[in-house]
């Protein structure tokens, strides 16, 4: 949510390409610092999952159910020796290790928060440009938008991940259809306030082609913008993954998630806390984590915006 | 400013075809078959053709759509696949607690994120400050079902002070009502406050820059004054401007929040329905959302000249 | 501060006054699920045919020991050819409205449900008439004998042949019924119904119970509460809340993991109300490749084993049993014949079968569903067994209502179809050939999954026309034996779901079917 109201005002503002020194600037930000710092160490986790002491997150072992953190037993490895083993964070209903499972959920998380962001962003941008620039079409598109726009995102997703069967991909489709709007809206309203630019209106007049005219002026503004927006999206993406989750409805329960973690282990909570405790302390650190990326990220890409908020 | 509101109701309607054409769309494209949830475990296929002619299940997408659409227009939504009733009276019968709820979360995050927010503001860079931003960050990253179990397992279990679950209605008495929905708004409030606190801050911030202010400050006004007469007042706009936005993350969240509470509302209502393929329902209920969340954000671009007289339509 | 004071106790007396002056005795209940549909016969849930014995009543009942017992049967008479059945009903019964229950009242009930239920099918196959003699006496003439009459008319599970009134009952059996006018202990308040809220029911005053104390679901069933709410909370953990709390009486399901907590505090108990249990049941798809071919599905007999199901989803064996036969233990027809060396785990002798039937490696679709706690876990065991046979799986998660769309499709597994899914029988309803809907091998005439094999409805039929007890065994045992060589299913187990219940809570009755009739408040 807290992406909604930020486009329309960064858009007004953040017309101008990045200046030399941002970047510097940027490295100075302590949110982003921190921010990036913990998505960094995140990201590592994830993808160095198999070599951090985990074994088969989707291995199930009826005989070790529900024990609790730092609970002890012997797995044979596939040579025949036979190794201690300790279920760091217990384990779950099925006997699988909980410690595993949120390392490799780590992976699953981001990537669907990543996904998530480029793919919005991606055809955000494109549906943006379009509408901002072919007039006919503007209608028509916002139209749309304003409809999607509309329907909660969380029944949206609902709706989507109904459609087909519930998978990775169902579950992030579901995830960037609902924030298409958002994008779009910020696209073309920058689109639209570009054109009235002196240079642009030039440009027009000597008869640069369109294509040209987006990659050259329109494209590069966009970006210190999107970059923000990005950021949140990714946010976002993570919790109401996790929330789609909770209500049965998400990536199948297999797949290591913190939110399907958190879906399963919730209805035994009181007793094995440990089921929601981890994954939900991950989840809030990376969420939270990305959250102060965008704000430092909008500080210093957007300092009229920096000093209000 | 009639003509404004004309405008503006006149085009919510597109905005409303589109939505119900989406849908319509995205539920008749799912491969589950409502008709074969319904004849349940014992059925065989004959049973289940009939009942999927009897819902009409069987007619081509664009005629479903068409019989769909007048009858909606009539204001007939249908009766619900599953429950044995229409969707207006189930749907009438869930509004009260999903109104009470979103109404008691909104007036909850007003008065804790307001304060905290021109508070946060006038003490601009000291630790409360930090504390208060730090909080509205952390707001928008704790999934909202964690926070209600928080909740529950601190104030339900431990200290044993407020109900666990359920829901009263209002007419039994607004004690029962209030104390069963403590809780559930309280969680639903967190992300509210943390949005509402942060443009607060913000605006009163800006605000506080302003010429008017230090005249006000160099009169001999007193802090509190200047903050309630002159600061908060024309930060009013872009708080009521969120909280207008903050209604979609309100509808999210009272779906997860009534899961959690068991709060028979239309977040429930909307959960069963999609497990249970219930088309005309969820229909229903995704069009009457969008269509609050439409009209509320109406209602908020309304109040812009009560707040700010300067602001005509 | 005395005026707020005064108006706090003014508003407090409003309320007081809204509470019945005498104490209501009112047991609040959560169901395993939602009461959404009202007709017993139109569909098997089993939530529905809860609701069905909450107001109706039966013409005859299992008792606790699986006899069945006349229950709104007062006198019940057989010719000595056995094709002549006489059935007169007792005094004193009454439909909610006031009007007495009569012959035609029944008449028109069963034939409802022999159109619906496969039992009833069966049994009217057999029937060449049914008619009302007098307002109270109803014949039923047979072509042949059939053991089915009773069995049929005393079914305890889903569908239950209750007796509805005659308006009601020619109701088309695929419509759903409107009128919920019953003759049983309880009346249904139509008014209080909410869908995913609550359920309500208020004790029948008019109603006059058998003189024989309760048993199973036969006997007196006496009502000594005044009003019954079905609470819908979905999440296992906030019914248990709410049950520590005193906010509700009784939890008809509770996950088993749960049931620790619920026991650790010294006002709740457990109590098993389903003595019999449910069985737990894999089920694979004849139509595709490679379980068209019997030796394949005979592998899986060998693959899997009970105990690492019954562990992974039930987990305290307080609460499982292994039980090596096709119909659940404990009930009549339970054997272990024909089951030697089956269910074993015998990986060897699964691999040989599929290299003999020449398994080419098509990956199984198996379903499994997601969304039910009781159920969750078996499909994953089901995937780790088979990959140890030697078979690829390909399994896809969903919810359940999904499943159940999807299990209905022929198709192809690749196309939208499937190989395999698991599920649970409550045992009541799978306690012989006839009962058990898994076992009907009539091709496409069968329950999904679509068996076929004649040998197997054969066998099938001479059951139905057997009407001695100790032939019956012999025909069921042999059903079982036809089992282990064509696995229209596999037996998974046996396994046990205790309700929770506050300690003040008392008389509930063990039957296959939660009932609310003999339960005391204290």
């Amino acid at each position: 949510m807290s992406i909604e109201v930020l486009p329309a005002e960064i858009s007004e503002s953040a017309r101008a390409a990045p200046r030399p020194g941002r970047l510097a600037l940027i490295m100075r930000n302590p949110s982003v610092i921190i921010g990036a710092a913990i998505v960094a160490f995140l990201a590592l986790v994830g993808a160095l999952a198999p070599i951090l002491g985990t074994i088969d997150p989707s291995e199930i072992n009826p005989a070790y159910r529900n024990k609790k953190p730092g609970a002890e037993r012997t797995i044979r490895t596939e040579d025949g020796k036979e190794l201690p083993f300790v279920h760091r964070f217990g384990t779950d209903t099925l006997g699988r290790d909980v410690y595993s499972r949120v390392v490799y959920g780590a992976r699953v998380s981001l990537i669907v928060g990543l996904t998530v962001a480029v793919l919005s962003v991606a055809v955000g941008l494109t549906i943006g440009l379009i509408a901002g620039y072919i007039r006919w079409l503007d209608g028509i598109i916002m139209r749309v938008m304003d409809g999607l726009m509309a329907i909660p995102a969380i029944l949206l997703a609902m709706g989507v991940v109904s459609l087909s069967r519930a998978g990775l991909l169902a579950v992030v489709i579901a995830i960037v259809i609902p924030e298409i709007p958002r994008v779009v809206r910020l696209v073309r309203s920058i689109v639209l306030s570009i054109r009235e630019e002196p240079y642009v209106e030039a440009a027009i007049t000597v008869g640069t082609p369109t294509p040209t005219l987006l990659v050259r002026h329109v494209l590069p503004n966009t970006i210190a913008p999107l970059i923000v927006q990005a950021t949140f999206i990714c946010g976002s993406a993570i919790l109401i993954e996790a929330a789609l989750s909770f209500l049965g409805i998400g990536i199948p329960p297999e797949t290591p998630t913190w939110g399907n973690i958190m879906a399963e282990g919730r209805s035994l909570f009181r007793i094995y806390p440990h089921n929601i405790f981890y994954p939900g302390v991950c989840l809030a650190f990376a969420v939270l984590a990305i959250n102060m990326l965008g704000d430092g990220l909008r500080d210093t890409l957007d300092p009229r915006f920096a000093k209000r908020v | 400013m009639f003509a404004y509101v004309l405008r503006r109701l006149l085009a919510t309607i597109p905005v409303m075809a589109i939505v119900a054409i989406l849908v319509f769309l995205m539920l008749r494209l799912t491969p589950s078959d409502p008709a074969a949830i319904i004849a349940g475990d014992n059925a065989n296929s004959e049973q289940v053709a009939e009942i999927r002619t009897r819902l009409g299940l069987d007619q081509p997408i664009l005629t479903q759509f068409v019989i769909w659409t007048g009858k909606t227009l009539q204001g007939d939504l249908g009766e619900s696949f599953f429950f044995k009733k229409q969707v207006a009276e189930l749907i009438l019968d869930r509004l009260e607690p999903t109104v009470s709820l979103a109404f008691l979360t909104i007036v909850l995050a007003v008065l804790i994120a307001v304060p905290l927010g021109v508070l946060a503001a006038y003490r601009q860079g000291t630790w409360l400050d930090r504390i208060v931003m730090g909080f509205s960050v952390l707001g928008f990253s704790v999934p909202v079902f964690v926070i209600g179990y928080a909740l529950i397992y601190v104030f339900a279990i431990e200290l044993n002070w407020l109900p666990v679950q359920g829901y009263q209605r209002l007419s039994l008495g607004v004690a029962g009502w209030l104390q069963r929905l403590i809780l559930p708004s309280l969680t639903l409030s967190v992300v509210l406050i943390a949005l509402i606190a942060r443009i607060t801050r913000t605006s009163v911030l800006e605000v506080m820059n302003e010429d008017y202010i230090r005249t006000a400050r160099a009169k001999g006004q007193t802090e509190g004054r200047v903050l309630r007469r002159h600061a908060l007042a024309n930060a009013a706009v872009p708080i009521v401007t969120v909280i207008g936005l903050g209604v979609a993350a309100l509808i999210g969240g009272v779906v997860v929040t009534e899961s959690v509470y068991t709060i028979p509302g239309l977040g429930r209502l909307t959960v069963d329905a999609v497990l249970a393929r219930d088309y005309p329902t969820i229909q229903a209920v995704i069009l009457l959302f969008s269509l609050a969340y439409v009209l509320i954000n109406l209602v908020v671009d309304m109040t812009y000249t009560f707040f700010d007289p300067r602001i005509r339509y | 501060m005395g005026y707020l004071r005064q108006s706090v106790l003014a508003l407090a007396a409003a309320i007081g006054l809204a509470v019945p002056a005498h104490a209501e005795k009112t047991l609040r209940a959560v169901m395993h699920s939602d009461l959404k549909i009202l007709d017993p016969i139109w569909t098997t849930a089993y939530i529905v045919r809860n609701h069905g014995y909450m107001i109706y009543d039966t013409l005859f009942a299992t008792d606790a020991n699986g006899e069945i017992k006349p229950q709104m049967v007062g006198n019940y008479e057989v010719s000595a050819d056995k094709l002549t059945h006489t059935f007169t009903l007792r005094d004193g019964l009454a439909w909610h409205d006031g009007q007495p229950v009569t012959a035609e009242d029944c008449v028109a009930s069963i034939k409802r449900w022999a159109v619906k239920d496969s039992t009833g099918q069966k049994l009217m196959t057999f029937v060449d008439s049914i008619e009302a003699k007098d307002p109270k006496t109803f014949v039923m003439k047979l072509k042949s004998p059939t053991g089915l009459v009773l069995l049929g008319l005393g079914k305890p599970s889903s569908n239950v042949p209750f007796i509805m009134p005659k308006r009601v009952a020619e109701t088309d059996p695929n419509t759903q019924i409107s009128d919920f006018t019953g003759s049983g202990p309880f009346v249904f308040k139509q008014d209080e119904w909410k869908p995913g809220d609550k359920t309500v029911y208020v004790k029948n005053e008019k109603y006059k119970p058998r003189p024989e104390p309760a048993s199973g679901l036969a006997g007196g069933k006496v009502v000594n509460i005044d009003r019954v709410e079905w609470r819908a909370i979905s999440d296992h953990q906030q019914a248990v809340n709410a049950l520590l709390a005193g906010e509700i009486d009784f939890i008809e399901a509770p996950p088993h993991d749960l049931l620790p907590l619920g026991l650790a505090d010294a006002n709740v108990k457990l109590f098993d109300w389903n003595p019999w249990g449910n069985q737990y049941t894999f089920r694979p798809n004849w139509l595709h490749k490679p379980f068209d071919n019997a030796k394949v599905r005979q592998a899986l007999l060998y693959a899997f084993n009970q105990e690492d199901f019954l562990k992974a989803v039930v987990g305290d064996p307080k609460y499982y049993k292994v039980c090596n036969s096709y119909f659940p233990c404990g009930t009549p027809f339970s054997s272990e014949k024909g089951m030697d060396g089956l269910l074993k785990s015998n990986f060897q002798k699964a691999q040989e079968l599929l290299k003999e039937a020449g398994y080419d490696g098509t990956p199984i679709v198996l379903m499994h569903s997601t969304d039910l706690a009781v159920l969750t876990n078996l499909a994953p065991v089901a995937k780790s067994l088979m990959e140890k046979a030697g078979f690829k799986v390909d399994m896809q998660s969903m919810d359940w209502q999904t499943l159940v769309a999807r299990r209905a499709k022929k198709d192809p597994p690749n196309a939208g179809g499937w190989h395999a899914f698991l599920t649970s029988w409550v045992s009541a309803d799978i306690t012989n050939p006839i009962f058990m809907g898994f076992m009907n091998a009539g091709c496409d005439k069968a329950m999904f999954g679509w068996p076929c094999d004649a040998t197997m409805e054969k066998l099938r039929d001479e059951f139905a026309h057997e009407t001695d007890i100790a032939k019956q065994k012999a025909i069921a045992e042999a059903t079982q034996v036809r089992e282990t060589q064509i696995v229209t299913h596999i037996p998974l187990g046996q396994w046990y779901l205790p309700a929770l219940m506050r300690k003040n809570i008392s008389g509930m009755v063990a039957a296959p079917a939660p009932v609310f009739w003999n339960i005391q408040i204290q």
